[in-house]
């Protein structure tokens, strides 16, 4: 399974709120 | 960047993902306060830091540490019958990591803090007699030793 990765902190957090789901943020300097 | 199932799988399920490639834009670092990659943080829904993971882990540890993010953030939500059964599924499903003995600590703190028992504070100190006796874990347990 592929992760569907954001990219966009503020809607993230948003979707987080409101589904009341905890946020990972992954912060990389590899190629992706 | 994980190219293991379990670990993509169990992103997916509990985590609303977010990436930033630092490479290209730097910002979002200074906005969340990491100075390293890769660095892992994990907010609870309300945005606020209840977990960081700095450098590289193997799987084991690191599936552990995510466990052990989702578990913290039960607990300073007061959600204490979640934390605890957080806590405990990283001592049985793995035991060796890292994180095991603070999830030992803590899962008798969440029981505590949600039943009121004083006595799962020193069942957690005798635990600690069988198992991560050798960790820092154990030091802060054994006050509770009777």
């Amino acid at each position: 399974m592929a992760i569907e990765w954001k990219t966009n902190a503020d809607e993230a957090l948003s979707q987080a709120k409101s589904g009341g789901k905890p946020l990972l943020l992954d912060f990389t300097a590899a190629p992706m | 960047m994980y190219p293991d199932s379990e670990v993509s799988e169990f992103i997916s399920k509990n985590f609303v993902p977010v990436r930033f490639d630092v490479r290209k834009d730097a910002q979002p670092m200074e906005r969340f306060g990491a100075n390293w990659t890769p660095t892992i943080l994990i907010l609870d829904s309300d945005g606020n830091e209840r977990h960081r993971i700095e450098g590289f882990l193997p799987k084991d540890d690191f599936l552990a540490q995510l466990k052990l993010g989702l578990a913290h953030a039960a607990f300073v939500g007061k959600r204490f019958d979640e934390a605890e059964r957080r806590f405990r599924e990283i001592l049985e499903q793995h035991p060796d990591s890292d994180s095991a003995p603070e999830a030992q600590y803590w899962a008798g703190v969440a029981k505590y803090k949600g039943t009121g028992n004083g006595a799962a504070l020193g069942e957690t100190a005798q635990a600690f007699q069988q198992r991560y006796q050798d960790s820092p874990w154990a030091k802060k347990a054994s006050v509770w030793a009777a």
